[in-house]
């Protein structure tokens, strides 16, 4: 019997510490994993408690991100609660396998520590990563700081193992700006955190000899069509059951969570839609933005897939101008938001849509300062002052040397 | 296809197969074609479509060594009793190994093409075939 974990009431965390105590509330029957920065300690911290007896599962150290998916998948398909976490080349390396989960509906759960892909090579944070692997079926799930980075990995085994759904779930942070940056952490206790999470449901596990099932099998143009619209299905489908864990959550923590979340948008002329720790620093220079009389808000979102369409759209169709960002390269295309958030205002907003841009930021961590996001906003209420973009649709901010901009 | 109106809403999530109708354990000690395997399964299912061509096994030079037993790469090889058997047609793929590694003279499994029926196939077997005598 795994020992308990005696915590604070606040305990000082960085976003990899919370979410390994996190995986280890959840009491998760097999971990299989191959460390990479900066998802390292999550992965680390677990061994610890392995160690010392706070764990009763098994925990896999593998030769690879491709084997630890898959060692991943194989405990999955046997019966148990499996969970992982990796970041940029790791993440690159699972992806074939991440189809292979998600395709047999094993609800695993992933720590997606968002960092830049090489070349050229760098250990630093941005969405590469998590846009990578946007349309490999799972749920992903995105947080803004160390809190969050506990409190969704709790509620991602709630919603990936609901009956209603069974598919795997990320959880993703922001590398070193989420996972290696220490704050205030309200943790439950090991117990109540159990609870909240409740037992493993088992459905069609390896392990039942009573009724063996084959897991991976075969089907061509007569039946793949059919079970890739299904899971696409039940990852669409899956919002009411990520909305009902919100608000179990809540009613648990007091911590209210949403798909999409404003900040100071009810009478906003001008909105941010970004995603992780810079939609926090949005909202600090929104704040900075009102008191020089400009009508700033932000919009983030705490689910990426199922993508939350409608409340996108309703979020932001009353702002006169609308910075979408994207931190990662569409290399040759304009930024993967900036298509998915536009087409939700444009389909919500009939008439009277807002001026929309697209800025390109933060690669391979690049700071984004305060100033940076006022010149944003700035931009935007000249745009609704001139009736019209004063600038390309797409910019690259913070880029050294001549001006970027497509469109 | 037994499930060919059934639309993507109708699928076992996961894509997954139960082979057996009955309780799993209870089929341990029973032969497969003892077994009563689901209309899903890979061993009711013919996996073999694309065969062009097939290994005949002619029982009179059979030696029971196993050798194609143990090279077959689908499970194939009926063997019942200590005795081969045949040829399991509907996985067979038709890749020929057994055939190459038969040990007798002349050979007991040689490939025919799919359409030949088995009577035509041992009335062409080949003779015994005669060592040369090293110089």
């Amino acid at each position: 019997m795994a020992k308990v974990y005696e915590l604070q009431d606040v305990e000082v965390w960085d976003g990899n510490v919370a979410a390994s105590h996190a995986l280890r509330q959840a009491q998760i029957d097999v971990m299989a994993a191959y460390p990479i920065t900066p998802s390292t300690p999550i992965v680390q911290d677990y061994g610890t408690f392995v160690g010392n007896g706070y764990v009763d599962g098994e925990f896999v150290l593998v030769e690879s991100e491709h084997a630890a998916m898959s060692g991943c998948v194989g405990a999955a398909a046997a019966g148990g609660r499996v969970a992982t976490a990796t970041s940029s080349q790791g993440l690159a390396l699972m992806v074939e396998v991440l189809y292979q989960a998600s395709g047999m509906r094993l609800p695993i759960v992933l720590n997606l520590v968002n960092r830049a892909l090489a070349a050229p090579l760098n250990i630093h944070g941005d969405h590469s990563d998590m846009y990578l692997c946007r349309d490999a079926g799972w749920i992903q799930l995105c947080t803004c700081n160390p809190q969050e980075a506990y409190d969704f990995n709790l509620m991602a085994f709630k919603i990936a193992e609901d009956y209603d759904v069974r598919v795997p779930t990320i959880v993703n942070q922001d590398g070193f700006l989420s996972s290696h940056t220490a704050q205030n952490v309200r943790p439950l206790s090991d117990e109540e955190a159990y609870k909240f999470i409740g037992d493993y449901k088992v459905k069609n596990a390896l392990l039942d000899f009573s009724k063996p099932v084959t897991y991976g099998v075969q089907a061509e143009e007569d039946w793949h069509y059919e079970h890739k619209a299904q899971l696409h299905a039940a990852i669409m489908n899956s919002m009411p059951v990520i909305e009902r864990v919100f608000k179990e959550f809540k009613d648990k923590t007091g911590r209210e969570y949403k798909p999409v979340m404003s900040y100071d948008m009810d009478d906003a002329d001008v909105a941010i839609f970004a995603i992780g720790t810079t939609a926090e620093s949005a909202r600090v220079a929104a704040k900075a933005m009102r008191e020089q009389g400009i009508k700033a808000g932000v919009v983030t979102i705490h689910v990426l897939r199922p993508f939350p369409y409608e409340q996108v759209g309703e979020a932001l169709k009353n702002a006169k101008a609308v910075a979408i960002m994207d931190k990662s390269s569409p290399a040759g295309a304009m930024g993967a938001m900036f298509n998915e958030v536009s087409a939700a205002i444009y389909q919500i907003a009939k008439n009277n849509r807002p001026l929309l841009s697209n800025y390109v930021y933060g690669l391979g961590e690049r700071d984004l300062t305060q100033n940076d996001i006022r010149k944003i906003y700035k931009e935007l209420a000249e745009n609704v002052k001139a009736g019209k973009l004063t600038h390309n649709i797409q910019q690259w901010i913070c880029l050294r040397g001549k001006e970027m901009g497509f469109h | 296809m037994q499930n060919a109106n059934k639309g993507w809403n109708e699928l076992l999530p996961g894509a997954v197969v139960f082979p057996l109708e009955t309780e799993g354990t209870k089929s341990l000690d029973l032969h497969q074609e003892e077994r009563t395997y689901t209309d899903n399964s890979s061993y009711t299912l013919s996996v073999a479509h694309w065969r062009t061509e097939k290994p005949v096994h002619n029982v009179e030079h059979c030696i029971n060594c196993y050798f194609c037993w143990v090279y077959c790469p689908d499970s194939s090889i009926l063997v019942r009793d200590e005795k081969m058997t045949g040829v399991d047609y509907k996985h067979c793929k038709g890749c020929g190994v057994c055939a190459d590694v038969c040990p007798t003279n002349p050979k007991s499994l040689i490939m025919f093409q799919d359409f030949v029926t088995k009577e035509e196939a041992i009335s062409q077997w080949p003779a015994k075939e005669k060592k040369e005598k090293k110089a």
